[in-house]
Parts: C-alpha cells; sequence; structure tokens
C-alpha cells in the first residue's frame, strides 16, 4: 500500500512529516525488499515510536566508509560479525545499551556495540529427491565422486561466501588449500552473491548449495516443500550472526536507543524467523513458530570472534582463491 | 539469330514485354524513356533477371535458363565492370578464364587486348589509377578476349564526355567487328545510335518494340518515340 | 569555394563533449579524495587483467568466425521467415544480462536442453561454466552484431560485381576469392575490435558463469575492490586500467569499424548465380538453422518460463517496472541532448577522433563513476535522493559511443548535402537542425534512442550502490525476488524486464522509420 501512496506522500513529506522525528536506518538491500522483515519491523516500531522509521539500502560497510562522519544513519541493521572490525574502526558506533545476557545464541556474546539480532550456520543444502546419500560429514564431501555439483559464493562479494572460507579454515586450518583442491572439481560455479547460487540450485543446475541450515524452513512453511535439506556435518558448522549498532553521532538518540530495546523485543523477535528466514537471537526455542524448534540444526557450533576472523580472512580468501585459480 | 519468343518480365509491378528477332552480327540500340525497362530488357537477355514467360533462343538454342556465363554473351555494365583490388590485366584474363593463374599464352592473350584497346603500359595498374575512358577501354579488352557473339552494352559509357563516348564507340565497333559479334547497346543518346547501329530496339510503354533500321526511325518516328525525342 | 558560414554551431557540441569529459574527471576526482595508498596490483588482479583479455580476444574471435557463414548464408539465400531472422538478431544486444543468462541456462546449463538431449543419445554432457561459459555467452550477445555488419557488408557489393562474376562464370571459391574475401578483410577487423572492446568491460556473465576466481574481469575485480575491501586505490588503478585497455581498443575499433548504418535495406537480398549446388545449398541452411536456433531457444525459454512465473508476480514488481520505464526515458532524453549536439560538431569537424571522446563512456567503469560522484555528492546532499539523477546520466553515459556511431554518418552526409543550399537559404542553427538535420536522420535517432532506452531498462547499474527501497527499478527488483527464495516470480519479472526492453525499443525504432524518406 505504501508504494501506491509513495508519489503523493513525496509531495506532502516537508509537511506532513515536519514535526515527526525521523530515524534513519541503513540495511541491506534484501532486508528492506517487501519480502524481507523490513516492511513489518518498520510498521511494529513506527506504532510505538511515534515516528517515521526510513530505511535507506546499499552496502553498509563501503556506505559508511565513503560517508563517516557526516553519515545520516542512525542505526545500521545488518553487519555480520566478520565485518564488524572494519565497521568498528570507523569508530562511529556508540553501545548498544542492551543486555547481552536476554540473547539465546548458541555461542556467548560480549560485544558492547554490535547486538545480534538474527542468526543462522552456513550449510550445504541439496534436494533429497534428486540426492538419495547426501555427505554426512565434510570429509564425506570431499570424498563425494567430482559429478556431484556444488555452487558456492566468492568471499570477496558475499558474506555467505566468507563464512563457508572461515568453516573451512575453521575444521581444516593449516590443510585448508587440500580441502579447496579436492572441491574444486565439484564446484560447478562461484557466484558473486548467495541469491545467484541459490536460484541455480533450485533451477536443478547444482546438486547442493552453500546457504543456511534454516534454507529449508522457506521450502517447508512457505511453499510446503519438504524436499529440500541442509546437510548437518559432525565437523561443526559456521556461526553467522547479524548485528544492530547506534551510531554515535545520532541526532535521535533517544529514538536510536528505543530501536535497539525493539530490536530485543518479543514483537521483533518473533517476526524473524519467518520473514528473514533465519534463527532469532533473544526469544527462547518454546517461542519459536510452530515447526522451527523441529528444524535439524548442528550440535557443534564453530565461530572466530572478531580479531580471530580479522586475522584469519585475508590468508583463508587467498588460500581459496590461489587453489581454485589453478 | 537472337529470338526473343513472346518474353514477358515482371517486376513487382512493372510489366515488359518483347517479341522479336535480332539477326547474327547486328549492331543493335535500345532507345527509349528512362525508367522504360532498357535496362531490365538486356538485363534479361544476359540471365541476370527471369523470365516470367516466353523463350530466348540463340542460334537455335533455348537459353532461357541457361546461367550468364552460359550465354555466349558478354556484358558491360553502366558502372563497376572492374574488380577494384585487381590489376587491369587480372581483370582482363578474367575473361579467358575465371582464375587468377594464366598461362604465358593466354597472358600474351591479354597483352593483345589491351594493346588492341591503347592500354599497352597499363596491364600492371589497379582500375582507380586509370580515368573513366581508360577504365572503359579495359573493359573492352576484356569484350575481346572472351570474344562471345554477342557483346551486350548497358550505357558503359553514359559518364564521359561527348567527343570520348564517340572514340569508345567507334572502338566498339572495331572489337565487334574483329569478333563478328553483335552489338545490342542501350542508349539514352540518338546520336550514339546513328553513330554505330544498324537498327533500333524502342522501348515505351511496356512493350519492347522489335528492331527498325535506324536511320529510317529516326528521320521518321512513331509518336511515342516522336515524344521523347523531342 | 568559400564557406564562411557553417550551419552547424560548434559551441553546443564542444559543451556536450565537455560535460561528458567533466563527468569522467569528476568522479576520479572523488575518488581521489579518498585514496590514501595505492598498491600495487596483486596476483588476483594480473589474474583478472589477463583472463579479461582472453576472454575478450576469445569471444571476439568467435564470433567474427561464426558469423562469416551465417552471414553469407543469409545474404544469399531466400526463405520463408528471413525478414524475421534478420529483425531477431537486434534482440541479444539489446537484452537485458540477467534476462538472458535465466535462457542461457536453461538451454546451455547442466540440466539444460542440450544437455538433456546429449545424455539421451549417450554423450557426454558439456559444461557452460568457466572460460567456455563466459565466451559462450559473449558469443550469444555478440554473434547477431557481427552477423549484422556482414550482412550489411554483403549488401553493400554492387550487383555488377555478382552479375560479372556470373558473366565471367566464376564458381563459389572464385567469388569468394574476388568479392567476399576483400569484403571480410574490411569489415572483420572493425566488428572483432568493437566486440572485444563490449566484452572487455563484460561484468554480469562472468558473475555467473565463471565458475570460480580464475575467470574474473576487471570490472568483476573493480567491483570487489569497492565492496569488500573497500579499497579505493586499486579500485581506482585498476579503472585506469580497464580505461586504458578498452580505451586502446576501442580507438582502435572506432577507426576500423565500418560505419553502421541501420535501418531499412537489410531485408533486401541479391540474386547470386554462384553457389547454386546443393552442397553450397545444404551448408547454408545448416548454418542458417544453427543461427537461428542459438537465438531463438534461449528466448523461447524465457519466454516459457516467464509466462509461468507471471501469476507469482507481486504488485511492486509492476511500480518497479514503472519506475524503469521514465528511468529510461529520461536517459533517452539525457542521451539525445548529449548526442545530437556531439554528433554534429564530429560530423562537421575535420579531425573526427573527437568521436573517441564518446568512447569513454564504454571504457569507463560505471561502478567507479557511481562512487566517485556519491562521494562528491555526499558532503552536500544525500545521495539517495540523487541516485536516480546519478542512474540515468550513467545510462546516457553507456549508451553515447553507441548513439554517435549511429548518428554520425547521417549528420555528416546531410550537412555535408545540403550545406550550401541551406547556406544560400540562410538556415543555420537551430534552423538548420529543426528543418533538415532532425527530419533526415529519424531513423538513426529513433534507433539510437530505442537502444538507448532498452540498454538502460535492462541495467541493475549503480542504483544498487546507493538505492532507495521505495523507489527501485525492475532489475533490481527482479534481483530482490532471487534473494527472496522467489524463482519463479523473478522469472515472470524477467519476462516482463524482456517485454519492457523490446518493447521500447521496437516503439522508438518504429517511430525513426515510420515515413522516413529514404
Amino acid at each position: 500500500m505504501k508504494y501506491l501512496t509513495f508519489a503523493a506522500g513525496v509531495l506532502t513529506a516537508t509537511s506532513a512529516f515536519a514535526e515527526t522525528p525521523i530515524l534513519t536506518v541503513y540495511a541491506g538491500d534484501y532486508f528492506t525488499s517487501e519480502w524481507g522483515p523490513g516492511p513489518i519491523i518498520e510498521k511494529g516500531f513506527e506504532e510505538i515510536c511515534e515516528c517515521d522509521l526510513q530505511f535507506s539500502t546499499g552496502d553498509l560497510v563501503p556506505r559508511l566508509l565513503l560517508e563517516g562522519a557526516r553519515t545520516k544513519a542512525d542505526v545500521v541493521i545488518g553487519l555480520t560479525s566478520d565485518v564488524t572490525a572494519k565497521a568498528r574502526a570507523t569508530e562511529l558506533f556508540a553501545p548498544h545499551g542492551q543486555d547481552n545476557s536476554a540473547l539465546t545464541l548458541p555461542i556467548e556474546w560480549t560485544d558492547n556495540s554490535f547486538l545480534p539480532f538474527n542468526y543462522g550456520h552456513t550449510a550445504f543444502i541439496y534436494n533429497e529427491t534428486t540426492m538419495a546419500t547426501p555427505p554426512d560429514s565434510f570429509d564425506a564431501l570431499l570424498a563425494m565422486p567430482d559429478d556431484v555439483k556444488i555452487v558456492i559464493q566468492d568471499p570477496r562479494t558475499s558474506l555467505s561466501g566468507l563464512a563457508l572460507v572461515l568453516w573451512v579454515e575453521a575444521i581444516y586450518g593449516d590443510k585448508s588449500a587440500d580441502v579447496w583442491a579436492q572441491l574444486a572439481p565439484k564446484i560447478l560455479t562461484v557466484t558473486k552473491d548467495w541469491s545467484s547460487s541459490y536460484g541455480l540450485f533450485t533451477d536443478g543446475e547444482a546438486d547442493m548449495v552453500l546457504s543456511y541450515t534454516t534454507s529449508p524452513a522457506y521450502h517447508m512453511f512457505a511453499e510446503d516443500d519438504f524436499t529440500k535439506k541442509a546437510a548437518i556435518f559432525p565437523e561443526g558448522h559456521y556461526f553467522m550472526v547479524e548485528t544492530a549498532a547506534k551510531i554515535a553521532g545520532t541526532d535521535v538518540p533517544e529514538l536510536a536507543d528505543a530501536f535497539m530495546s525493539y530490536v530485543m523485543s518479543e514483537a521483533f523477535q518473533t517476526v524473524i524467523p519467518t520473514a528473514n528466514w533465519s534463527l532469532p537471537s533473544a526469544l527462547p526455542t518454546d517461542q519459536w513458530p510452530e515447526g522451527w524448534a523441529q528444524l535439524p540444526l548442528p550440535e557443534k557450533v564453530l565461530f572466530y570472534s572478531e580479531e580471530e576472523s580479522t586475522a584469519v580472512q585475508e590468508k583463508a580468501i587467498e588460500t581459496w582463491r590461489a587453489t581454485l585459480s589453478q | 539469330m537472337l529470338s526473343l519468343n513472346k518474353i514477358e518480365i515482371t517486376q513487382g509491378s512493372f510489366n515488359l514485354g518483347a517479341h522479336f528477332d535480332v539477326a547474327t552480327g547486328q549492331k543493335v540500340a535500345v532507345i527509349g524513356p528512362s525508367g522504360a525497362g532498357k535496362s531490365t530488357l538486356v538485363g534479361a537477355i544476359c540471365g541476370f533477371i527471369d523470365l516470367r514467360a516466353g523463350q530466348l533462343i540463340l542460334a537455335g538454342r533455348d537459353i532461357t535458363n541457361v546461367q550468364p556465363d552460359g550465354r555466349d554473351m558478354a556484358m558491360l555494365f553502366q558502372d563497376n565492370n572492374l574488380f577494384p583490388h585487381l590489376t587491369i590485366a587480372q581483370n582482363v584474363g578474367l575473361g579467358i578464364r575465371p582464375a587468377m593463374r594464366l598461362t604465358s599464352d593466354e597472358a600474351a592473350q591479354v597483352h593483345k587486348a589491351l594493346q588492341r584497346v591503347g592500354l599497352t603500359n597499363f596491364g600492371s595498374r589497379k582500375p582507380s589509377e586509370l580515368s573513366g575512358g581508360q577504365q572503359s577501354r579495359a573493359a573492352l579488352a576484356r569484350a575481346l578476349v572472351q570474344s562471345k557473339s554477342w557483346m551486350i552494352l548497358d550505357e558503359p559509357f553514359a559518364a564521359l564526355g561527348p567527343a570520348l563516348r564517340a572514340e569508345m564507340l567507334d572502338l566498339v565497333a572495331e572489337v565487334a567487328a574483329e569478333t563478328k559479334a553483335g552489338v545490342m547497346m542501350v542508349t539514352h543518346a540518338p546520336e550514339d545510335a546513328q553513330r554505330i547501329s544498324d537498327s533500333v530496339i524502342f522501348v515505351a510503354d511496356g512493350v519492347a518494340h522489335g528492331p527498325q533500321a535506324t536511320a529510317g526511325l529516326l528521320d521518321n518516328p512513331p509518336p511515342a518515340l516522336k515524344a521523347y525525342l523531342g | 569555394m568559400a564557406r564562411n558560414a557553417k550551419p552547424i554551431s560548434r559551441i553546443a557540441g564542444i559543451a556536450a563533449a565537455t560535460f561528458v569529459v567533466v563527468a569522467v574527471l569528476l568522479a576520479f576526482v572523488g575518488i581521489g579524495l579518498r585514496v590514501n595508498t595505492v598498491s600495487g596490483l596483486g596476483p588476483a588482479e594480473w589474474q583478472a587483467i589477463q583472463f579479461t583479455i582472453a576472454q575478450s580476444t576469445l569471444s571476439a574471435l568467435l564470433s567474427c568466425v561464426l558469423a562469416v557463414p551465417v552471414a553469407r548464408a543469409l545474404a544469399r539465400r531466400k526463405f520463408w521467415g528471413r525478414t524475421f531472422l534478420i529483425t531477431l538478431l537486434g534482440a541479444p544486444f539489446i537484452l537485458p544480462v540477467i534476462v538472458a543468462m535465466l535462457g542461457l541456462l536453461a538451454i546451455f546449463g547442466r540440466s539444460g536442453v542440450l544437455n538433456d538431449m546429449l545424455e539421451m543419445i549417450g554423450i557426454a554432457k558439456v559444461s557452460i561454466y568457466g572460460l567456455q561459459g563466459v565466451v559462450l555467452a559473449h558469443v550469444f550477445f555478440n554473434l547477431p552484431l557481427a552477423i549484422r555488419l556482414l550482412v550489411q557488408g554483403w549488401q553493400g557489393v554492387p550487383a555488377e560485381r555478382f552479375r560479372l562474376s556470373a558473366q565471367l562464370g566464376m564458381g563459389p571459391r572464385m567469388v569468394f576469392r574476388l568479392i567476399e574475401l576483400p569484403l571480410l578483410m574490411r569489415i572483420l577487423p572493425g566488428a572483432f575490435a568493437l566486440i572485444f572492446v563490449i566484452c572487455l568491460t563484460s561484468f554480469a556473465v562472468a558473475l555467473t558463469l565463471g565458475g570460480g576466481p580464475r575467470a574474473t574481469t576487471i570490472e568483476l575485480a573493480i567491483y570487489q575492490a569497492f565492496r569488500f575491501d573497500f579499497n579505493l586505490g586499486r579500485a581506482a588503478l585498476l579503472s585506469l586500467v580497464q580505461l586504458f585497455v578498452a580505451g586502446g581498443a576501442a580507438v582502435l575499433a572506432f577507426w576500423l569499424v565500418p560505419a553502421v548504418t541501420f535501418g531499412g535495406g537489410m531485408d533486401r537480398m541479391q540474386k547470386r548465380w554462384d553457389a547454386q549446388g546443393n552442397g553450397t545449398r545444404a551448408l547454408d541452411g545448416v548454418c542458417i538453422a544453427f543461427a537461428a536456433s542459438f537465438l531463438i531457444l534461449p528466448l523461447l525459454a524465457i519466454l516459457t518460463s516467464g509466462l509461468r512465473g507471471l501469476v507469482e508476480v507481486p504488485l511492486i514488481v509492476w511500480t518497479s517496472a514503472w519506475t524503469s520505464l521514465w528511468v529510461a526515458l529520461v536517459s533517452v532524453l539525457v542521451l539525445l541532448v548529449v548526442a545530437l549536439p556531439m554528433a554534429g560538431w564530429i560530423a562537421t569537424s575535420r579531425r573526427a577522433s573527437v568521436e573517441a571522446i564518446g568512447l569513454l563512456g564504454l571504457s569507463v567503469s560505471p561502478l567507479m563513476i557511481g562512487t566517485g560522484w556519491f562521494i562528491l555528492i555526499h558532503p552536500y546532499a544525500s545521495p539517495t535522493d540523487w541516485a536516480l539523477v546519478v542512474t540515468i546520466s550513467v545510462n546516457a553515459m553507456m549508451a553515447l559511443p553507441f548513439a554517435l556511431r549511429i548518428l554520425v554518418p547521417s549528420i555528416r552526409q546531410t550537412a555535408q548535402t545540403y550545406d550550401r543550399l541551406s547556406g544560400a537559404l540562410g538556415i543555420s542553427g537551430i534552423a538548420f537542425w529543426r528543418c533538415v538535420l532532425l527530419p533526415r536522420s529519424r531513423p538513426q535517432i529513433g534507433f539510437a534512442a530505442g537502444l538507448t532506452a532498452a540498454l538502460s531498462v535492462g541495467d541493475l547499474g549503480v542504483i544498487a550502490l546507493f538505492g532507495d527501497p521505495d523507489r527501485s527499478t525492475l532489475p533490481l527488483q527482479m534481483h530482490r525476488l532471487m534473494g527472496s527464495y522467489r524463482t519463479d516470480a523473478a522469472a515472470g519479472a524477467a519476462l516482463i524486464l524482456l517485454a519492457l526492453a523490446f518493447g521500447l525499443f521496437g516503439i522508438m525504432d518504429y517511430w525513426g522509420r515510420r515515413n522516413a524518406i529514404a
């Protein structure tokens, strides 16, 4: 609806919203699309804040780096733990002011600037109707015949691609190059972003796709399709967490704080599973939407802290690039 | 003898009919208003335009469906008579054999033909280095070596000045005499017709009228021709 | 001959050209302001440069080689659907890349039609991923362009030349040597250079079909430098490399490329007397069938999957289609405002080399221009508010070299033919444009406008860099659908995108050709 009235809205914007404070939230493109959590969260927050929440989309870190202290953002949402180091280096962020102990993550979270709002794990997704014997471990994945094809994402352009590189690094460490050499013949292609990869998988181009443990949930709950499964490996799965953070120089600090506590609220957290197709960061399992608690999730979680991630990233990416370039 | 046996040509909405004979060795001019179909007529005779009806008989042989190169005719077009990237000698040589290599006998033949048209030292030049008149001479040299029983000319000298044109027409007549070939020549200048042709084919209103003696026809033209001559 | 008054003023043209140069320079200045350290190029970047040149060379070579037999067959055979096929040759060039990829995958992909057929007859599957995939996609986009240029060349051969060869009894071999070979030597170098440049700046194709990091193009490396490393120094350096390699090849192309004349005449065919044998007929038939299926099958695949997905397309996609439509229309307007005066200037300038300025748009990275302007705009205004302005300007600049190539010959010829008559009548300046140049060049203007509209509709472009969630273009929306698991709806959106691109091109081209005086 708001799209229809948008044109009219532009004309009256200056007068109508003159007294309404505006909270500008930078978010990833997927987040604010009609099918992402953005619109619901915008509506929910505006009901309680007496303000106008405006999303602005784009690549978060490059944009913050470009804008520096002049940024218009009050809050940024969607930074994964693997890029928070770069974001933190801008020194633009204020403490989030929320209680980390309310989080229900499978790992301990102590960061006072970046507040997790959802999480998931990297995983390879397959279609059980076309893949009778999926690999039951990462080692088994490497041992698959070369005509089983997987699609992955480029760690230099995609956060899930980066997570895969770190996943391999976390399991195999110094042997990563061998792992990539074994995977190389099975890699059908490397795409720029997650959506292109996933499209190739659903079109039947690839047998497996690098995605998230929660991807089958979309097919189950939105499409009644129970054939898409995440292969769960005993070696563990790399943990991916997305965070929200408050910009220190915001001109509406109270609103920003209100938004940060809204992120931790039940209203926000219950939106995450079916709108973002990921797991809520501060919601006990028994409050998850129906069926979600039954999703197969890994028992072992692998995770690099911000410092560890920063330390290994460059080398891990170069190993990946050099091996796959041969 | 070349017989046009009730031939009909259709191109879009344009129609042309002809039914007449031309004797071997004759020199015939084709005249008529522009757009009447003079070029179409000679194009059809040479095999570049398909007939809708009728037959073409040359010396007792039905050539209606014969390829252009099998018709015993050599044609000179208004322009583009020479390949611009080949030398004059190569261009003339193509008239003997459509291949690029000639035997020494054939090369001598080319040399003689060039000598005959006054281009003795031009064999190694490209057409662009020659004047319009010289290019026409080269094309004539090729017709000379082709040695066909008919030379068909579609206004090849239209771009030349009056004196040069007269010179070329005389050369055509000489070449034709040497190869004992007939000449059929499209022109829009009655004086050209008077200069070399024995008879005239007049094309107007969708009909090509059979040849009539040049002198009598031009001195005493029928109404349509009179209107054209002005 | 005294020519003291030129009917076309140079001032507007010089101003337009200056605008283009300044726009590019400003982007570099913007980035330069933020570059701290310039590190040299690492092995990854050198690999990208090598791969880019290799794939461009291969793509251009293959497009040209394959185009020869197909163009020859099209030029000398008459068959049912010939006019339609020749019209269709224009389609891939204006087909949005993200849409074309869906079609190519449906045919050549691992589970595509081709591999299904190969599997049925027991032949090993072929892979579309890797260098061969990138080249295949580029050949799909550019083979038709090469064919069109060649068919045009064949039609430019004077009819007498084929008549003469027929009269002299030359067979297909001699005709090839004497007529066709010189023609190919004249046209192919230019076609090769043009396609080389187009492939050089390719971005989206290598994204999906590349297969891995070894298939990284320079443009993709620029994207990575911006987006992931945020290494502005390296991005700027790579942009410069691209500018020089592509710019160098483009300048070469410009000297070699035959003037591209469009509009009517393509369906004219010449009667030929050689190549009447059954062998050559069969060969031509195979060539035509090959080219036709290579072109038509992917388009059909887009159509069928799109029609299935059309019912799932949400309302917002139509809103985005509307945004894309007017962005395209304004892009066309901007293009014409820049291209027409520039074309007028180039056409009357003694040194035609100024046309090279137009090639800047083809060689420079859109991402770099977008980022450079972002840096410049940001201190003074919200870049989001300027997203569409920047998108429109970049779209117009990308189309500029093509538009100039199309407009300049026609304007040059018109100006030469009528400049004395107009001088005698005192028609100059705006009046000369209005009364003489614009009406005479209408088919070319329509064609250039249509091309610009189609290219800008299909461009994902810089809008993704600083988009506004409420104003998204159709390609961006299609991207979002794919990012939300909605592949079917994305296929529907792809079909709408295809219809929009072809529709806009068709209408503008038709406008140009309607009532055009030959």
